[in-house]
């Protein structure tokens, strides 16, 4: 009897659930039926599935990537968040190191400026870091990596330093003792021990990074778009007179990456979210 | 090894240190300095002393109060609608369905994509539904512009906080689930009696990052509603924004000193959080 309930009710949340997930994929799913429509036929009826009249095939999509400089914005989107990722995770786990294992007043106070560094708006910073970076020409796309790294280096450091308390000393000084210089053992040693935070940093600012618009566009502007910055002065641009057909086409190609990064490795962004909010 | 570490200091530390100092110490504090002056490029700075903040809180058409009011209402709501949803599907999600995972990973996966294409996505999907429903589009009035942003924030919020509860039910032990059960507590007395006050810590992380995630709001903003109409649904973020590089020669200092404010309110809060979340832990 109470089981025969259970399964009912389970019925009825089962339903409920898959009513809310056609809800929650509504925008996303009316984004990619328009992207297949012709330009005219898109604010009009936003709701109408394309027909024989308003179907364009694949037109949007090679307009999209052509004629704003999507692609390259693509490209260097993709460039910017790999090369960033990359550095922010060797340089942060080598920094964190330091940190923890040196202790004295200047690792000490490091470690506050990064905790704190994290609960500053970007509005705080933006107008005279853009000054600053200008003046030291890092406003390019190989400069704007090592940007990142400064902004990236406080949550990063944070996570990784926490990780870092827990590591027994024991095993670097067996390496040590086997003649390793400090690099190699960080290299052979202990940075294979803090992989799983790794991957969560390498995720929390692969996220943050290809989905930051203010950032770049204060610090390339519109003649070095990254995707949300293409995507924003494609809409801002032109008053009434966009190719809304090419703007889905942005959307949805902008959309994708992010989708085949979920697919790929869900279990560790999901893990990786929750590290940072909770330690963040 | 200590010391033999400390030899390596210019390998393993000035590089995050010097891009640490170019991006956040020095625009941190020529920030906090430039808020006490008049400049247009940072170099033709001068001294005007306190004359930025008075500005804010004299100016005419009271935009920062608008947009602080406007924040703040927003914030309130979003953090009250975020954390029921988000909890209610947590305990949907917790039952050992089958399924679960993948209506997890649907309900999680707008918390992925960025501000500016979500502001987009919904802008043709609201702008869709108010040309139906009453012919106009978001910019007609601040009213749909509110809800537009409160229901944006929804749907990329509510994933990720589920997913914190979620973690966080899971926690419970059973055996205070069945002990409760055996003592014939209803349902919804388990709910209230054993199960919110064992995810309290939760709770409170998820209700801070939505308070800061709202009030911090600038892409989302930027993208769905620009502030329109008017200046009506525009945020702190994007206040501070316009008021460095829309509103003319000699408000920059103007636009850094509500940054100050901005930054203070900010940290006030995270602060507040730091003491909250820690009470919470002493108390387990």
């Amino acid at each position: 009897m109470a089981a025969g309930k259970r399964k009912s009710t389970n019925v009825i949340i089962f339903v409920l659930l898959s009513i809310l997930t056609v809800i929650f994929m509504v925008p996303m799913a009316l984004v990619l039926i328009n992207s297949f429509k012709s330009r005219l036929y898109i604010s009009v009826a936003p709701f109408a599935f394309p027909n024989e009249e308003t179907f364009v095939g694949l037109k949007n999509y090679i307009t999209g990537l052509t004629s704003s400089g999507f692609l390259w914005a693509f490209l260097r989107s993709l460039f910017i968040t790999v090369a960033s990722v990359i550095l922010i995770v060797v340089c942060t786990a080598m920094i964190s190191w330091y940190i923890v294992r040196v202790k004295n007043k200047f690792t000490k106070g490091l470690y506050y400026a990064f905790a704190f560094s994290m609960v500053v708006p970007f509005q705080m910073v933006m107008f005279t870091m853009t000054y600053i970076v200008g003046l030291l020409h890092l406003n390019n796309v190989v400069g704007i990596v090592y940007v990142y790294l400064g902004f990236g280096a406080g949550l990063s450091a944070f996570m990784f330093t926490g990780f870092l308390k827990s590591v027994p000393l024991e095993i670097e000084e067996a390496a040590t003792i086997d003649g390793c210089n400090p690099l190699q053992c960080f290299f052979r040693v202990v940075f294979p021990i803090m992989k799983p935070t790794a991957i969560t940093v390498a995720i929390l600012n692969a996220m943050w990074i290809w989905n930051d618009y203010l950032l770049p566009y204060l610090v390339l502007g519109s003649s070095n778009k990254t995707v949300p910055v293409a995507i924003q002065l494609a809409m801002q641009g032109a008053y009434g007179s966009t190719d809304m057909g090419g703007f889905m086409a942005m959307l949805v190609l902008a959309i994708i990456p992010i989708i085949i990064f979920y697919v790929i490795c869900q279990k560790y962004i999901i893990q990786g979210v929750i590290a940072g909010a909770v330690k963040g | 090894m200590k010391n033999n570490l400390k030899k390596y200091f210019p390998i393993f530390v000035l590089p995050t240190l010097i891009a640490f100092i170019i991006a956040f110490v020095a625009p941190f504090i020529m920030g906090l300095g430039l808020s006490f002056t008049k400049f247009v490029t940072v170099t033709d700075a001068h001294f005007v002393g306190l004359s930025n903040y008075i500005k804010i809180f004299t100016d005419p058409n009271h935009d920062f109060a608008n947009a602080f009011v406007f924040t703040a209402i927003f914030t309130l709501v979003s953090v009250i609608t975020v954390n029921v949803f988000a909890f209610a599907l947590a305990l949907l999600l917790t039952r050992k369905m089958k399924g679960t995972n993948f209506f997890r990973s649907v309900f999680f996966l707008p918390n992925l994509i960025g501000g500016i294409v979500l502001g987009y996505i919904w802008q043709l999907l609201i702008n869709g539904v108010l040309d139906k429903l009453v012919g106009s589009d978001i910019t007609m009035s601040s009213t749909y512009g509110f809800w537009g942003l409160v229901i944006l924030n929804n749907w990329q919020l509510i994933g990720y906080m589920m997913v914190i509860y979620i973690a966080g039910i899971q926690n419970v032990p059973t055996d205070l689930l069945e002990a409760a059960q055996i003592d014939g507590a209803s349902p919804a007395k388990t709910l209230f009696k054993v199960t919110i006050p064992m995810v309290m810590p939760s709770i409170t992380i998820c209700m801070f990052l939505t308070l800061t995630n709202s009030f911090k709001m600038f892409d989302q903003n930027l993208a769905l509603t620009a502030g329109a109409p008017g200046k009506t649904t525009q945020m702190l973020a994007l206040d501070i924004y316009k008021t460095f590089f829309g509103r003319g020669v000699a408000w920059q200092g103007v636009g850094q000193a509500k940054a100050v404010i901005f930054f203070i309110v900010v940290a006030i809060i995270s602060f507040i959080q730091l003491r909250a979340t820690n009470k919470k832990e002493v108390e387990h």
